[in-house]
């Protein structure tokens, strides 16, 4: 194929170095820039003097750490990656998902590990390949295929995307996260969504490659909510994208947006349903061992149990709930049990129950997503994990930290969000490239719970910052702010920070930890994952926001299309809800994009923002927040590690569901769990 | 000259002797392979390096396994760490002691695993003597034409 030639329509030029620019057509695969990661010193040589010899260009690397921040510095600067599955400082595996995330580049994995298990994972933490050691030259004279494949795939993606819409030449930068459903209905859809998100940031910035962008969809609140009511008109069973469209009557809305948003409502009602059993679980274990859970699961993910930690403490606030959300996570481990009954009631979301269970099952995998954050240089990082890392204590002394430290607090727990979200935000949210590459991380826990969990955690974190010190509303506004700043920052992060809002309400989360100080609202800047965070927070419901965020967050880099990231079942959902808010690149308030605009009222939460950008979200969000926080924003922010794209959901459900009137304010109404069939 | 033929026919019959005897696999021809003008002793390169890596590994092994309790994931890494490195260099009877060790290691049998790696490490040693030698007479044999393989 010569994708490479510069001719090739579409090809995105975001992952590839094969840009238009690029001359590689005529050569290709000469020069193709391939990364390798492997800690031994001989595997690694040799491979080097292969690739070179295949005329590839070459960069070895013998660390993980080293490698993804060699990623992360020169985005555009690898075609490839090649690495190793054991590794001392970081699972190889671990290394794919947040190449996957945040990047979107293929990856190929490699060992002497010929055991099927292993194989296994690597193909469903999504490896384009995986070689056995020891690797012959034969076989990496072929791995420009793996690139080729993927550029076409996104590109193809993003013409999918709103086969109505678009036009060919901003496709893909679309990628149409609807598109790709594949794997696991969240992986493709993240991937796409994330890759996509990117491509079209992309695409942005240079105008001479996407000629046409397509007008991403953004799924608001309203639209949502007229979607979920057609649903439910239909039938769950029944409801059929055309009908829905039809019914809908939503002008320049085609089928295929309906379809895809459909997958991820579906997908969001599947896990809603399976939480409700954990909840009780959970909120007797929970309380119970904040330590244990924060042992066990810090092992894991050390973040996600701080986050919940965190979230432990708060109970009294409200944080409770949250916490036991994010608990509940983690308390699969069952260590944290936090009381979550108790903080039931403070939610008063029988879903907050059911969130929990998902978030425990995700917690575990959620766990594993943490996990990625380790890899991840964060600026919080070092303090924060520390005191993170305390058990029990840390979560009084999170909460603590929380609010005195709201930032590095946020910070931690975005950044134990900051995995997970990955995971989830890869899904839905990002079309980012690095979405497609998640599909493992996410499948797992879905595992995009991770991002929802931390998400929520962020959210719980913030809120508990925010309620106890209710900095963080305004700070949410900062947050957006944050967001925006952080945005360089969090890019590594990516997929949670925001490209995509999605992932910005992890990221928001930390940002706003950063810059609680700011309190600049700046409303969505560009970070419409801000918004989210404090939608979400707002609402009890919304706080799935961890997904949502994740989704819109990944998209958004200010893309209000965030929504358009349908690819995340639920995390896009919920994306869409925010970042339609940030869409706006900025200022999104419109609390369409943000359900979790808690404004104030639950049950109404109409967006009241709408309007006022995060600002006024963010006042919004705060007065909601105080009230909400009880509810269901603690729970949801604690969710985060629990939360796989399930437990958000379910969480975000639960807050719909026990807020009632979610439906109105923001567009997850649909999930509110009353309204679900399920 | 004609010792230098001589050398060279030497230097050639104990390459040929290494992988009769089950010594190297086609692994070290693809190493081979890849030597060339600009790397001309590429593979000597690369077994030095095993060697002086491997070292490392080989002691980590030896701790773990006389830790009580064994830590089984860092064997486990080590041993696919081990296998991956002495694979790549075409070490063949090495390779096969890891495999031995890795389905001792799958059925729980520890002594058994001790017992191989103990063979291994023989291995390892008397493969490296091998090398050596031959390395060195075709260094004296001539760069060009001893070490490869390949039909010139």
């Amino acid at each position: 194929m010569n994708i490479g030639s510069g001719s090739l329509v579409g090809v995105p030029s975001s992952t590839s170095s094969w840009k238009s620019g690029d001359v590689v057509s005529d050569q290709f695969p000469v020069g193709l820039r391939v990364l390798v990661v492997d800690d031994d010193p001989t595997c690694l040589r040799i491979l080097e003097k292969m690739l070179r010899n295949c005329h590839y260009e070459v960069t070895k690397c013998n660390r993980a750490e080293i490698a993804l921040s060699l990623l992360r510095e020169n985005k555009n600067g690898f075609d490839i990656v090649i690495s190793d599955v054991h590794m001392p400082d970081m699972d190889g595996f671990k290394l794919l998902e947040h190449i996957g995330l945040e990047m979107d580049l293929p990856v190929i994995m490699m060992s002497a590990d010929d055991s099927k298990d292993v194989v296994m994972r690597g193909v469903t933490h999504g490896a384009y390949d995986y070689l056995i050691k020891p690797v012959r030259i034969e076989a990496l004279k072929n791995i420009w295929q793996h690139v080729v494949r993927k550029k076409k795939h996104d590109w193809k993606d993003n013409n999918f995307d709103q086969s109505g819409s678009m036009e060919e030449g901003d496709r893909q930068q679309k990628l149409s996260e609807d598109v790709d459903y594949s794997s696991s209905a969240n992986e493709g859809n993240w991937k796409n969504s994330k890759k996509r998100k990117e491509e079209e940031d992309e695409a942005d910035e240079r105008d001479d490659t996407s000629t046409l962008k397509k007008p991403r969809v953004v799924w608001s609140v309203e639209l949502h909510q007229q979607f979920v009511q057609a649903v439910h008109q239909l039938g769950i069973d029944k409801a059929v994208p055309k009908k829905i469209l039809e019914l809908m009557n939503v002008p320049g809305l085609t089928r295929e947006n309906v379809a895809s948003h459909l997958q991820k409502y579906r997908l969001y009602l599947r896990r809603l349903s399976g939480v409700s059993q954990h909840q009780n679980e959970l909120n007797n274990s929970f309380m119970g061992r904040p330590d244990a859970t924060f042992g066990a699961i810090s092992s894991l993910n050390g973040l996600d149990l701080q986050a919940i930690a965190a979230a432990g403490q708060i109970p009294a606030q409200s944080l409770a709930t949250l916490q036991a959300a994010a608990l509940g996570r983690s308390a699969t481990k069952s260590a944290i049990s936090m009381p979550l009954g108790d903080q039931r009631n403070l939610f008063s979301f029988e879903n907050s129950k059911l969130r929990f269970p998902e978030g425990q099952q995700q917690l575990n995998n959620s766990n594993k997503q943490i996990d990625l954050l380790h890899g991840i240089p964060t600026n919080m990082e070092p303090k924060q994990l520390a005191s993170l890392h305390h058990p029990s204590q840390s979560f009084v002394g999170m909460n603590m930290q929380v609010n005195s430290t709201t930032q590095h607090n946020n910070s931690l727990l975005m950044r134990m969000s900051q995995p997970q979200p990955r995971a989830q935000m890869l899904n839905g949210a990002n079309n980012g490239s690095q979405v497609s590459r998640l599909p493992l991380s996410m499948q797992q826990s879905l595992s995009s719970e991770g991002i929802p969990g931390a998400v929520l955690a962020q959210s719980g974190i913030v809120d508990n910052v925010r309620g106890t010190v209710y900095n963080p509303v305004s700070q949410a506004s900062s947050m957006v702010d944050f967001s925006v700043d952080q945005r360089q920052e969090l890019q590594s992060y990516n997929f949670s920070l925001g490209s995509n809002s999605s992932g910005m309400s992890t990221l928001t989360n930390r940002r706003m930890l950063h810059e609680e100080v700011n309190s600049d609202m700046k409303g969505s800047r560009g970070f419409p994952s801000n918004y989210d965070i404090f939608n979400e927070l707002h609402q009890p419901k919304s706080q799935n926001w961890g997904l949502q965020n994740v989704g819109s967050t990944f998209d958004s880099s200010h893309h209000p299309s965030i929504q358009g990231t349908q690819g995340v079942s639920s995390q896009l959902l919920l994306q869409q809800g925010i970042s339609s808010t940030h869409n706006s690149g900025q200022n999104r308030n419109d609390p369409s994009g943000k359900p979790m605009y808690s404004n104030g009222e639950e049950s109404g939460h109409s967006n009241p923002m709408g309007g006022p950008q995060l600002n006024s979200v963010g006042r919004n969000m705060l007065a909601v927040k105080a009230e909400r926080f009880p509810d269901a924003d603690y729970q949801s922010t604690f969710f985060p590690e629990q939360f796989g794209q399930d437990d958000l959901m379910s969480t975000f459900l639960k807050q719909q569901g026990s807020v009632g009137p979610v439906e109105t304010e923001f567009g997850f109404d649909g999930y509110t769990l009353d309204n679900l069939p399920v | 000259m004609e010792r230098n033929n001589h050398l060279r026919r030497q230097v050639a019959n104990l390459r040929q002797s290494l992988f009769d005897q089950g010594y190297l696999d086609d692994q070290f021809i693809e190493l081979e392979e890849l030597q060339d003008d600009a790397n001309p002793n590429f593979v000597e390169e690369i077994v030095t390096l095993f060697y002086k890596d491997s070292a490392r590994l080989i002691h980590s092994i030896d701790q773990a396994l006389e830790k009580q309790p064994l830590d089984f994931t860092k064997l486990d890494n080590y041993m696919h760490q081990f296998k991956g490195s002495s694979s790549s260099i075409g070490a063949k009877k090495v390779k096969i002691e890891c495999t031995q060790f890795s389905e001792y290691w799958r059925a729980g049998n520890v002594e058994g695993c001790k017992r191989t790696f103990q063979q291994l490490k023989r291995e390892y040693v008397v493969l490296r003597k091998k090398l050596e030698v031959y390395f060195q007479s075709a260094r004296q044999a001539g760069p060009t034409e001893t070490m490869s393989c390949r039909p010139n």
